[in-house]
């Protein structure tokens, strides 16, 4: 029997051919067989048992600002092979698989956009591009929007789902922990504030640079967030895992985060941050977005 | 493929090179290059991590603050130092010095050698990675002169929690990579065997990172390896890290900090 056991919710790209051919979605926690319809309106939340499955970088776009009010930016940044690097296949083909799997050049998409009546530099990670991961291009893109953020005092929103850094470029992808956090420490003295949303999975040297910087951190439920992977540990000590072992649940409770959040919870949750944290004068246009943004979240996918 | 085969032996000939259980390890250049150590301990939250140590010393007639990744010789002091892998507690020591380095304007010289921060359930429910990337951010805008020197083993986002600086000097036979080959040859290979592979596509060899424009100096080492004589070997970095400290003293500080933000800015930037 054909039990498609995805994370994902409706991947977009007709390519991948996965979300044109199902019309059932297994829950990988509780194992229900799920109407993508009735999944799609509830954002990608099992509707039986609150499992968040992952998003692609679009969706959550479209899931969190208002309409049409994202401006991409650096859409043609792509990865390069600079080492010449080559596993069980060549880097530069896993880039072309992922650039056709996922429609996108990078594992980031950056842009301005309204959310919650404020203008921020909103950046989000696709976990569906190689894993995540960060290689240059990828902390380029990401050091451009902090800088843009800083730039224009805009509040900065990063949405998190990586493996970690990109093995595949070596020292250049390590150093953009360097990079990344840097223009993190000059945003933060500037007074402009960071939100991070750490979402399933953020792992590695992204939660070792700017995924825990920031000034406000929120999860979603049963997110999984750590900087070593748990097999990495099991097998370096021995030792047993409690329950709920890095968890967005679990970082919670040991005071690594603020704010374990449900996705339908979110829009309202970041408004009120950025409405608590927002230097004034960024958002002209203020209280007419606000009478805007009174309405339920739009749905998880527009297709 | 044999051409290829040899270029990876050699390669990994360096990865043992710099995991030498003979090798000078950070104590071994403190003493032998600065006087007046003084070892301060604790990170004032939680304890002592032995894997990372430091204080100042005197270095010529300064002044500097040593932060450096100390692995054990014996097996009790291996255990003490956790194999040179620091928990949350070694990064917050770290960053307790680079603190009071910036408050009375002591250089940093920091010794890298590490596989990497401690893979641990206690590190993880301590915040390894917050510790780093805490790390990360008071480094890159320290208002003082910072010197970083790869002894080792350069072990990923564990060795840059103390490694971002202003110069990036490399013992000729250290590493420095992303991850160790051993973990790269089991998530990208699915199979440990492949570490030398592994080791030559990442490019970690001090030469390798010439090449890259991320390491400024490599620091030539004794006839076969610092472990066979650490005087030699010590001589040598005392040598760079005094001409590098003299021409990072003579910056202003308000550039010596732009300089540095933009050594990181510009890897990996788009032309």
């Amino acid at each position: 029997m054909f039990r498609p056991k995805t994370r994902y919710v409706a991947l977009p790209s007709p390519r991948a051919g996965v979300g044109e051919e199902i019309d059932r979605l297994i829950c990988p926690k509780c194992d229900t067989s799920l109407e993508p319809a009735r999944l799609t309106a509830a954002l990608g939340v099992c509707y039986r048992c609150g499992y968040h499955f992952r998003l692609r970088a679009p969706e959550r776009i479209a899931m969190l600002v208002e309409s049409g009010s994202f401006r991409e930016e650096d859409q043609g940044i792509t990865a390069t092979d600079v080492l010449g690097f080559t596993d069980s296949q060549p880097y530069v083909n896993r880039i072309e698989q992922s650039r056709a799997t996922t429609g996108a050049n990078e594992a980031v998409t950056w842009g301005e956009a309204m959310l919650g009546g404020h203008r921020v530099v909103l950046v989000v990670l696709d976990f569906a591009f190689m894993g995540g991961s960060m290689g240059a291009a990828t902390g380029e893109k990401i050091t451009n929007g902090i800088e843009r953020a800083a730039q224009g005092r805009l509040p900065l929103l990063i949405i998190s789902a990586s493996g970690g850094a990109r093995m595949q470029e070596g020292m250049l992808s390590l150093m953009q922990l360097a990079k990344t956090s840097a223009a993190l420490g000059r945003l933060g003295a500037a007074g402009v504030p960071y939100i991070s949303l750490l979402t399933d999975p953020t792992m590695g040297g992204v939660t070792a640079s700017f995924a825990s910087l920031g000034d406000v951190i929120m999860a979603e439920p049963g997110a999984m967030i750590g900087f070593a992977g748990a097999r990495v540990i099991q097998q370096a000590t021995y030792e047993t895992l409690p329950d709920g072992f890095q968890t967005a649940e679990f970082l919670l409770a040991h005071g690594m985060i603020d704010l374990v959040v449900p996705r339908p919870e979110l829009p309202a949750a970041l408004r009120q941050v950025l409405d608590l944290y927002a230097p004034t004068g960024t958002a002209p246009d203020l209280q007419l977005q606000r009478q805007v943004k009174t309405v339920a979240p739009a749905p998880a996918v527009t297709r | 493929m044999s051409d290829n085969g040899s270029v990876a032996a050699a390669t990994w000939e360096q990865v043992e090179l710099a995991r030498h259980p003979d090798r000078p390890y950070a104590l071994d250049y403190i003493h032998a290059i600065f006087t007046n150590f003084l070892e301060l301990h604790g990170d004032r939250v939680f304890g002592d991590d032995q894997a990372i140590i430091g204080g100042p010393a005197s270095f010529d007639s300064r002044t500097i603050m040593v932060i450096a990744q100390q692995k054990g010789r014996t097996t009790a002091e291996r255990a003490m130092r956790n194999f040179g892998m620091a928990n949350p507690e070694g990064y917050r020591k770290a960053l307790r010095l680079v603190r009071q380095a910036e408050r009375f304007e002591f250089p940093i010289v920091a010794f890298v050698d590490t596989s990497g921060a401690f893979p641990g359930a206690g590190a993880e429910e301590r915040g390894i990675a917050w510790a780093i990337a805490e790390n990360l951010v008071a480094l890159s805008a320290a208002r003082i002169p910072i010197l970083t020197l790869v002894i080792g083993e350069g072990g990923s986002g564990g060795a840059l929690g103390i490694g971002v600086g202003d110069r990036l000097l490399m013992m000729e036979h250290s590493i420095y990579s992303v991850a160790m080959p051993e973990a790269c040859a089991s998530i990208l290979w699915r199979d440990i065997a492949k570490k030398v592979e592994a080791a030559d596509a990442l490019k970690l060899t001090a030469a390798d990172l010439k090449r890259l424009g991320l390491a400024d100096e490599i620091i030539p080492e004794p006839p076969g390896g610092a472990q066979n004589d650490y005087g030699l070997a010590a001589d040598a970095a005392a040598a760079a890290l005094r001409r590098h400290l003299k021409s990072l003293e003579a910056i202003d500080t308000d550039q010596l900090v732009e300089e540095r933000y933009q050594r990181y800015r510009k890897i990996g930037a788009t032309p």
